[in-house]
């Protein structure tokens, strides 16, 4: 498995905690992630990605998934954790337009 | 003009074919007989049938037609004009009926209306034929096309020698009727190395065929002298006797010292050779008689050096030679303007591709377009290839090396896109390059000068590949588009330069950042694009 998740409180937001690589081998890990987080009732959802280390074109895909998912069940979501590259290609595809990026107290490195 | 034969009515012929049957003698057709009479192009018959109302009798014909007296001789009586759409495809000539009595003006009526169903029906046989016989055609000269290329390409350098401290690019692109454009490579015993290009006159098999020869002949002729100028007179004597008449070779030959940029060139008729040396572009002066040409050539030898920085172009005259819309030629002007700016050899040959396609679109590539770039880097430029199987997860293991390459050429966050836009190309080169075929390698290879880094990524792709829309993350959040399809925008967008081409059977994406760049003034234009 290339990804794995975790569910963390934060103040008053859920966070999915998600360390590896967001690939097409993550499609399941993120979609069963975003369902637990669902199904704990949270309006408001953060993509921890300080220890994600490769996102590539079908990961892009993926989290425009389950950025569409979250849209239509007016979920919000945020990202926090990316790296200074992966935050310039969450600009240039528009995600950023879409979801908050959130830098953690300590800038994520690779 | 192909004749028609005919029976006469069939109840007129079935009573004729009992008589007979009566008197033939055995073995011969009693009821028909063929009639053979070729019209020449200039019979005024032509004219005479193509206006013509219906059946005519032979003797209403005119007589001075040398149709109608051969018509005559075979004993025609009557010709049917067959016209469609005002145009004279056939003619149906008609004998003696067999009751000997004349043809009647029921007879002329029925073969009147024969001849206008017939004539369509006849047309559209001849335009079948005519259009299969050009299929057959166009069949042989593929196939006469490839031949020639299969010739032609074996005999281009498959890789290009890495030479310390410089760096070669070269360029082929066959025109569709395949010329005779070669370029070679040949290191030399004692360490120098010999840059040869040239192009034979002709195109297709004999043009391959030739060059294949001329490249024999450079090839052994390089390894008893390494004096270009001897080298042209020697190669210029072998081909001679064997050269098909009309047929000659210019060929331009230069022997580089790398470790001191002196060099010797000769030039059999070939286009004079560009060198960029502080912003300033010049020709290196050097005449010769093309070879094959006259017996006993000989070829003055030139000395130039070569300076750390200097930039040398070679091309063939396809480039210079090549119209536009207009009817004007690219020519040595905007030739030699290419080098002004370029940053490398590389990107000399990208302006020039882009340059010439800007220029001549919507004309057909006329000759076959040679480049070869000779850089003298400033700093020693390094070069390093490897391959991997296309099997998913390639693309990771070629960030590896490329961060562990390139890890002190470019800034973290640069270095990043690179990764990126490298690991997006790997795996678009196995899943469409390679269609996941395990057993076909994409080979990566790496180079970096003091001015940029590369990375060209090699699979046997068919051809340059169309994005097909431009990712619009709003259309894919309303399920108008979907959610994939940012590989070749992504790239795009990350990297200073992508460059597209193929080459025989490989098809290559170079990847370029520059080493001495702003990331957020590159980044800045490349958002204005969107």
């Amino acid at each position: 498995m290339s990804l794995h998740s975790d569910l963390r409180h934060r103040a008053d937001t859920l966070a999915i905690v998600l360390t590896g690589r967001i690939d097409r081998d993550a499609a399941q890990t993120l979609d069963a992630a975003y369902s637990a987080a669902r199904a704990m009732g949270a309006d408001e959802l953060e993509l921890d990605f300080t220890a994600v280390d490769y996102i590539n074109s079908t990961g892009i895909a993926l989290i425009v998934g389950v950025l569409a998912r979250a849209r239509a069940e007016r979920v919000r979501l945020q990202a926090t954790g990316l790296t200074a590259h992966y935050q310039h290609i969450f600009e240039i595809t528009r995600l950023s337009d879409f979801i908050e990026i959130v830098q953690p107290s300590t800038p994520a490195e690779h | 003009m192909t004749e028609q034969s005919a029976s006469s009515h069939p109840r007129a012929e079935r009573r004729a074919e009992k008589a007979a049957r009566r008197s033939a003698p055995a073995g011969h057709d009693s009821h028909t007989s063929y009639i053979e009479v070729e019209i020449e192009p200039g019979d005024p018959l032509l004219v005479y049938l193509r206006s013509a109302p219906g059946p005519i009798e032979i003797d209403a014909l005119p007589a001075y037609s040398p149709a109608v007296a051969r018509m005559r001789e075979q004993g025609v009586k009557i010709v049917v004009p067959l016209v469609t759409s005002s145009e004279l495809v056939g003619v149906l000539t008609l004998g003696s009926r067999l009751s000997e009595r004349p043809y009647s003006r029921n007879d002329h009526r029925l073969l009147h209306s024969l001849a206008r169903y017939a004539a369509p029906a006849l047309r559209l046989g001849q335009l079948m034929r005519s259009q299969e016989d050009q299929a057959r055609e166009r069949e042989r000269i593929e196939q006469e096309l490839h031949i020639a290329q299969l010739i032609q390409q074996q005999f281009l350098p498959a890789q290009l020698p890495e030479l310390g401290g410089w760096h070669v690019a070269a360029f082929y692109r066959p025109a569709r009727t395949v010329g005779g454009d070669f370029y070679d490579l040949i290191e030399l015993e004692d360490g120098r190395v010999m840059v040869v290009t040239g192009d034979v006159t002709d195109k297709g098999v004999p043009a391959a065929l030739v060059m294949a020869s001329t490249h024999a002949f450079l090839r052994s002729t390089a390894k008893a002298v390494t004096s270009p100028g001897e080298v042209l007179r020697r190669v210029n004597d072998l081909l001679m006797p064997q050269i098909p008449t009309g047929m000659f070779v210019t060929c331009l030959v230069l022997v580089i010292d790398t470790s001191t940029g002196n060099t010797r060139y000769a030039n059999a008729g070939h286009n004079l050779p560009y060198l960029r040396r502080d912003g300033i572009v010049v020709q290196l002066q050097a005449r010769g008689m093309p070879l094959g040409l006259m017996p006993d050539s000989t070829y003055d030898e030139h000395e130039t050096v070569i300076e750390l920085g200097d930039l040398l172009l070679l091309y063939s005259d396809g480039i210079t030679e090549q119209h536009d819309t207009a009817g004007e030629m690219f020519g040595f002007g905007r030739t030699s303007d290419l080098l002004v700016d370029a940053s490398s050899g590389d990107d000399l040959v990208d302006r020039a591709v882009s340059a010439l396609a800007r220029f001549s679109a919507g004309v057909e590539q006329e000759d076959d377009i040679t480049l070869v770039t000779l850089h003298r880097g400033r700093s020693r430029g390094e070069v390093v290839a490897f391959e991997f199987a296309s099997a998913s997860g390639s693309e990771r293991e070629a960030i590896k090396r490329v961060r562990a390459l390139l890890g002190d050429a470019l800034p973290m966050e640069r270095l990043d896109a690179l990764c990126t836009a490298v690991s997006e190309t790997v795996m678009n080169a196995i899943e469409h390059g390679n269609r996941g075929d395990a057993a076909l390698e994409v080979r990566v290879v790496v180079r970096r000068t003091a001015e940029e880094v590369s990375v060209e990524i090699a699979d046997y792709g068919r051809g340059v590949q169309q994005p097909n829309e431009t990712p619009d993350i709003e259309l894919k959040l309303a399920g108008l588009q979907t959610p994939r399809g940012w590989g070749l925008f992504l790239i795009e967008q990350l990297v200073d330069r992508l460059v597209e081409r193929v080459e025989g059977e490989r098809h290559f994406v170079r990847l370029v950042m520059r080493t001495d760049d702003s990331p957020t003034a590159s980044r800045t234009a490349k958002k204005g694009k969107q």
